[in-house]
């Protein structure tokens, strides 16, 4: 028989790399890719786990000199104290400058409404893609990832969006190679994701690597929460508890951080880098499917989302 | 096989795991969602929460069992249909590796598709379907695998369940495909039969097909080699960004960013800058925060050199000796990817490695049809999905080396100026699609069964 051919042992190439050195290398080619080619870049920045990934990668990718973006976080005027104190803390340290756009303003200038459900992640498109114009920024990095979402797995690492920040799967650019197009015209930007190829367990092994700190509650802490839609919410002045809900002390730490009212926690007693990678390897649940609340709202919600100008 | 448990478990040691991408292709009834489905379901990567919005969804569209291609089609459109628009990138694990899966449609219309997921697979699966063979999409799918240099086929040949699991029947389309892709300059092929429906040979040995003693579909994937053996590479450099910080602390630093295309560099190495031709010696190299003596592809370093002389974002370093020559015409093998044709005459930019430059199509000598092989000289334009040769002439000299030998910085793109659309992705050189009349008219009827 002729059809078995060649079958190699796995051998160890002394030029091998390792699964997260290539990535970390690929990371680092787009940012430099982004600095080579646009005028006014943008680092979306919530002190989440992915965003401080990227901003790492970002510290990595042009030492000695400092990152050459700046910083932008769209405030939901719910976020955890714990992570703005970091995000602040972090912006100190590096000397980085940081715009922040307000849900919160937005809400009090009457140009949104709250939403029935409290829920404000929604809330953050249009104040994102106003700051987007208001600055003229031509490429925004997001810590996105395709193994996030079913809809963000058809994303592309750079993504051309309209004067409404719009994205639109069907029209997208194919990406070949690592020949990323940027091209857009004025009013246009491109929404880069450098952590594209990235898991939420390659996303902890390289944070473990690299020994970079997090907001504490990303590890086991008793916090005062209650249940909603099978997941625990932190108690807080954002509207939650309801009357029918109780509040009970429990040990729990965060996979993601984002608006409260829609972030949950899981139960946990993993306070180390280590015991929290043992325990995402072990789940039988996504990070979106456990702690995300407005991801649950339609089969396409998040395509639809991103469509109107969201991450 | 170790339990899914003990596998994940292993994860906390990260430093043996290697990155491997590949790509899938296959006609629309071949099983390409259900081998996928496979792959996923049995390395864990179908979490309960997604397998139980697939169940939702398939219950709200009447299916009785859920629907596995649910999990790969992630747009609104694509689940409407029923169909794969566009590629979609998945992510699996064993503890032996970590997998990067260009998930293609296999509809006719969307070879650009294909070629997208093959740009950066190092391996493809092409799927036959045991009762039908290899057709013209097989081919297709061999041709276009061949043209973009993909390292390593696999031919899976499924639904071995619905043929008896009878090996003469595997044997019959191996060979077949053996051939047509060997001769297609297909470096590497391994076949192997499978039913992804009742999982033989995808993760587990079949206990139905004895008769065959090569990998299950996944032990292959976990063992095929990744990296080239870089001592035949030509060492390329090409220049992303140029880091001088300028501060008190660094006063004189100067490096020159960017990812290691091809071969490696050394401390104390002769180097030439192109298009200039300048010459200079490696005095450091930064691998991100650290010094090293020797970095190489795919890495992404820091280089410093020992004179100061005039560098650039576009640059491309080489060593002396073994740099690529220079020029402004191109000639190479195009597969259009945009919905707006490419015309002879047509102003384009062509973007090769970090350089954008402005070009003309001088001449487009021939369209390929990839059925069958054969060549339509002089078709004035190219559309959709087509492949073609093309000649490009350039504004500025390119330092170009051919697809053949470097699939980094022997690959373009050529761009719309007006509104930036990617138009084509080229490889320069000869390719198969060079050879007038390949197709073998007499061989046609043995395609056909």
């Amino acid at each position: 028989m002729t059809t078995v051919v060649n079958v190699h042992e796995a051998t160890d190439s002394p030029f091998a790399l390792s699964h997260l050195d290539s990535l970390e290398s690929e990371a680092v080619h787009i940012f430099r890719e982004v600095a080579g080619e646009f005028e006014r870049p943008v680092i979306l920045f919530s002190g989440g786990k992915d965003s401080i990934v990227m901003l790492h990668l970002a510290l990595k990718a042009f030492a000695p000199a400092p990152v050459p973006f700046t910083l932008l976080h769209v405030d939901t005027g719910h976020n955890f104290p714990e992570v703005l104190e970091y995000r602040d803390r972090v912006v100190a340290e590096h000397g980085l400058r940081l715009h922040v756009a307000s849900v919160q303003e937005y809400i009090d200038a009457g140009k949104l409404r709250e939403r029935p459900d409290g829920t404000r992640n929604p809330l953050q498109t249009v104040p994102l893609t106003e700051a987007i114009q208001q600055h003229r920024f031509d490429a925004v990095f997001g810590g996105g990832r395709r193994d996030e979402e079913k809809a963000r797995a058809k994303e592309r690492v750079f993504s051309l969006r309209d004067e409404f920040s719009q994205w639109d799967p069907r029209r997208q650019r194919p990406e070949l190679w690592q020949l990323y197009n940027g091209r857009h015209a004025p009013g246009e930007h491109v929404r880069v994701f450098p952590l594209s190829n990235w898991t939420e367990l390659d996303v902890w092994q390289y944070i473990a690597r690299e020994g970079i700190e997090l907001p504490e509650i990303y590890f086991a802490h008793e916090r005062e929460v209650f249940a909603r839609s099978g997941m625990w919410l932190t108690a807080g002045e954002w509207g939650g508890p309801k009357d029918t809900e109780t509040v009970e002390t429990r040990l729990i730490r965060y996979r993601t951080v984002g608006d409260m009212s829609c972030t949950g926690a899981v139960d946990s007693d993993a306070t180390t880098l280590d015991a929290v990678i043992a325990e995402i390897a072990a789940s039988r649940l996504t990070e979106r499917g456990a702690t995300r609340a407005d991801d649950k709202m339609s089969e396409a919600a998040m395509e639809d989302r991103k469509r109107e100008g969201y991450f | 096989m170790t339990s899914t448990t003990e596998q994940f478990a292993e994860f906390a040691d990260v430093s043996a795991t290697t990155l491997l991408r590949f790509a899938t292709a296959g006609s629309v009834d071949d099983g390409k969602s259900t081998l996928v489905g496979r792959l996923l379901h049995d390395s864990k990567s179908v979490l309960t929460d997604q397998l139980e919005a697939v169940e939702a969804a398939s219950l709200k569209r009447g299916q009785e069992a859920p629907d596995l291609a649910l999990l790969t089609d992630g747009l609104r459109a694509e689940r409407e249909q029923g169909i794969t628009i566009d590629v979609a990138y998945r992510y699996f694990a064993t503890a032996r590796r970590r997998f990067i899966l260009a998930d293609t449609p296999g509809h006719v219309q969307y070879t650009r598709n294909m070629v997208t997921g093959a740009s950066t697979a190092e391996l493809a699966v092409v799927l036959v379907d045991a009762r039908n063979g290899v057709v013209e999409q097989t081919r297709r799918h061999a041709a276009v695998a061949a043209l973009l240099r993909v390292p390593h086929v696999v031919l899976a040949v499924n639904k071995m369940d619905l043929v008896d699991y009878q090996e003469p029947v595997f044997a019959a389309i191996a060979e077949e495909f053996t051939t047509y892709a060997s001769e297609l300059g297909v470096p590497e092929i391994t076949a192997i039969p499978i039913s992804a429906l009742a999982g033989d040979n995808v993760v587990e040995p079949s206990a139905n097909m004895d008769w065959y003693g090569g990998p299950t579909v996944l032990e292959h994937l976990e063992t095929v080699p990744v990296s080239h053996d870089l001592t035949g590479c030509h060492a390329r450099f090409p220049v992303q960004y140029v880091i001088r910080p300028q501060t008190a602390e660094h006063p004189d630093y100067r490096g020159y960013a960017g990812q290691i295309a091809a071969g490696a560099f050394r401390v104390g190495e002769q180097i030439t800058v192109l298009p200039s031709g300048k010459t200079s010696t490696i005095s450091g190299i930064d691998a991100l925060g650290e010094s090293v003596d020797i970095a190489w592809a795919p890495q992404s370093v820091t280089i410093r050199l020992a004179d100061d002389i005039d560098i650039s974002r576009g640059d491309l370093l080489a060593p002396v000796g073994d740099a690529p020559a220079t020029s402004q015409d191109v000639e190479a093998t195009v597969c259009h990817v945009a919905d707006q044709p490419l015309a002879v005459g047509q102003r384009v930019l062509l973007k090769h490695t970090t350089r954008t430059v402005k070009a003309i199509v001088k001449e487009i000598p021939s369209r390929l049809t990839l059925d069958d092989l054969s060549q339509h000289p002089n078709p004035g334009q190219l559309v959709a999905n087509d492949i073609g040769r093309v000649v490009v002439r350039t504004a500025e000299p390119l330092a170009l080396d051919a697809y053949a030998d470097s699939r980094r910085t022997g690959s373009f793109l050529l761009i719309d100026p007006a509104d930036g659309t990617t138009l084509a992705a080229g490889m320069a050189g000869e390719s198969f699609a060079t050879t007038k009349a390949v197709a073998v008219v007499e061989d046609e009827e043995g395609w056909d069964f």
